[in-house]
């Protein structure tokens, strides 16, 4: 407990009277427990004003904010055979569909737009993951796909955001088969040479990491994201040991060299535009300058010189 | 002595009478020899019946049995001049993952498969066939190789899934299979897996990318083991039942949705009862597969598996 619920908050209610402040007003962050006010929460990108915890951002908030002004333009996805296996275990998955779309007003668990970022065209493929935790299942692999072709089309960087706990278990084993589509979607895209950036957000985990998110030219992490393949209670579980600290953090996959860089939510826009930017390499091709004989043993990948 | 299933449970209580009978000093008893024939007739339609109606938790019990023909025992039985390569070159050698050059009815192929192990020293060795990011390198450097020489590469997979351990992940478990997806999209030589028995998770489709994908009768595939589906979904170990009939991870169901191209029949009691016999049909199978897609052009092989691919989930159960 804090000031913020002891006493800010009943005095709110106590102005507003019997309607009461709608509970999305305020947000409870889910590291340091601070009771943060919405507008200043969303206007920090979602980032604690308290202790600079990234909470999950909605697909749509993470568009808005990565791309220029308005320029956001969402495509439409193809659609996909609902609940393929009418998979039922405590709950239809056909009725786990119908209250996700009802409770983010999205279709599956991606968003896919083109815009500009920087005045860089590019598409971006968001994951939500409100909607079912961000699980992929064949909605989510055709995004991927029609994101790559978007992205081929318009000769425009792709970057994928995802926020997934894995695979889509009610899809069995098509989900499974997203991994092997979504991978497909990558090699579109490096063929046609353009620019393939991931930014792991939390989380990253099972199938999603095992795919498409661990094969970017580029990999950001965000600040604290757990990436990983496995679930740390099943590593738990099969090992019967206590993980290290900050096992599977965004951190942590940087000082094992499995990422290029974590990247604060504030300084994420400026860096993928620079990166963007270097990649697209618009300059002159540098002049040809013949090396000293002394430096051409070998270059610095321990490649031998060509001979001369 | 063989080890039984739940569900074979009065096929052992026959055939220990049976072996009994065997046992007695008979002197060449009529009677004996007619009453252990006419057991093992029973025994038989037991056997056809119980396997003519396997439960999806009864084919998860299958394909785990131990001694199903596992990859390692394929290889002797299939392959000549088997030649093991080793090693990822960055790491380690992980003998989950087992590879290497030989000749498959006279061609020069590169053979990847799952290895489980058969003992509790080759059990521990294997890692109980769950692979660590070595594995995949290995297989993802094998295929390369395979790629390099223009030989078919043959798949066969059998494993619980890849291995959920610290030094795995801090080695970057997931990018690990995430590359041998890729090299198994990326091949211009052809590919045929056969899921022999268990296919789990990420760590099968590491290996399964393929232009035939081939699966034995019994056998399983799925996107995560009943147990765990169970655990996550009913929030009980004890629905692994009724989680195995909704993943439809049966050969049989995944043949309909065309996520696999060919199912091939096992002897009557399963592939452990009759194992050289499971064998032959693999191999038969195998060459046949390869037979429809050797000489194929490279560029439009691998065009031809992506499309495959891009296809499924566009196929409705029922
Ligand atoms: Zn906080």
């Amino acid at each position: 407990m804090n000031w913020l619920t002891n006493f800010v908050r009943p005095r709110i209610r106590a102005l507003v009277g019997k309607q009461g402040v709608p509970d999305n007003l305020w947000h409870k962050c889910t590291a340091c427990e601070q009771m943060i006010f919405h507008r200043e929460l969303s206007a920090n990108l979602y980032v604690c004003t308290h202790c600079g915890h990234h909470m999950r951002m909605s697909a749509k908030d993470r568009l808005a904010m990565m791309f220029d002004g308005d320029s956001t333009q969402t495509i439409e996805l193809p659609e996909t055979i609902d609940d393929p296996l009418k998979f039922r275990d405590q709950k239809r998955y056909g009725d786990r569909l119908k209250e996700a779309r009802a409770k983010t007003g999205i279709n599956d668990a991606i968003l896919v737009a083109h815009g500009e970022i920087g005045g860089i065209p590019a598409v971006i493929a968001a994951f939500d993951f409100r909607f079912m935790g961000g699980s992929m299942g064949t909605a989510v692999g055709d995004g991927l796909i029609a994101a790559a072709r978007l992205a081929i089309l318009q000769d425009a960087p792709l970057i994928v955001f995802p926020s997934s706990g894995g695979a889509r278990m009610q899809e069995g084993i098509l989900a499974l088969m997203q991994m092997t589509r979504s991978t497909i979607a990558v090699q579109e895209i490096r063929e046609a040479g353009l620019p393939y950036i991931v930014v792991l957000t939390d989380p990253t985990t099972g199938g999603v990491s095992a795919s498409f998110a661990m094969l970017g030219d580029i990999s950001i992490a965000e600040p604290g994201a757990i990436i990983g393949f496995a679930g740390a209670r099943v590593i738990e579980s099969t090992i019967h040991e206590t993980l290290p600290e900050g096992f599977q953090r965004a951190e942590y996959l940087l000082e094992h060299g499995m990422i290029d860089m974590v990247v604060p939510r504030h300084e994420l826009r400026d860096t993928l535009i620079r990166v963007l930017d270097l990649l697209r390499n618009r300059n002159p091709a540098a002049e040809v300058v013949a090396l000293p004989k002394s430096e051409a043993a070998a270059d610095d990948q321990g490649n031998p010189a060509p001979e001369l | 002595m063989p080890t039984y299933l739940d569900f074979e449970k009065p096929i052992a209580a026959l055939e220990g009478k049976i072996e009994e009978l065997r046992h007695l000093d008979t002197g060449g008893d009529i009677n004996i020899a007619e009453e252990v024939s006419k057991l093992q007739a029973k025994a038989d339609r037991l056997l056809s019946q119980a396997y003519g109606k396997l439960t999806p938790w009864d084919k998860v019990q299958v394909a785990r049995h131990p001694d199903r023909p596992h990859a390692i025992d394929c290889i002797d039985h299939l392959i000549e001049d088997f030649t093991p390569l080793a090693g990822d070159r960055a790491f380690s050698e992980d003998a989950a993952i087992l590879g290497g050059l030989g000749r498959f009815r006279r061609r020069s192929v590169m053979v990847i498969g799952n290895e489980k192990g058969s003992d509790t020293e080759s059990r521990v060795r294997r890692n109980f066939g769950m692979a660590r990011p070595e594995g995949y390198r290995k297989a993802r450097r094998l295929m390369k190789l395979a790629d390099q020489f223009q030989l078919p590469v043959i798949t066969l997979v059998d494993t619980a899934g890849a291995y959920p351990g610290i030094g795995a992940e801090e080695r970057g478990q997931a990018e690990a299979i995430a590359r041998s997806i890729e090299a198994c999209m990326t091949l211009r030589v052809p590919i045929v897996s056969a899921i022999v028995g268990e296919g789990g998770s990420g760590g099968a489709i590491a290996l399964a990318g393929a232009d035939r994908v081939l699966m034995m009768e019994h056998a399983v595939y799925s996107v995560i083991s009943p147990e765990g589906c169970a655990s996550i979904l009913w929030r009980s170990g004890d629905a692994a039942k009724q989680a195995a009939e909704a993943l439809r991870l049966t050969a049989q169901d995944l043949l309909k949705m065309k996520v696999i191209d060919r199912i091939i029949d096992e002897p009557m009691g399963g592939a452990h009862r009759q194992r050289n016999v499971a064998m032959d049909a693999l191999g038969d199978a195998i060459a046949e597969a390869l037979d429809e897609v050797i000489g194929i052009d490279g560029g439009t092989l691998r065009a031809m598996r992506r499309e495959k691919f891009l296809e499924m989930g566009k196929t409705p159960l029922d």
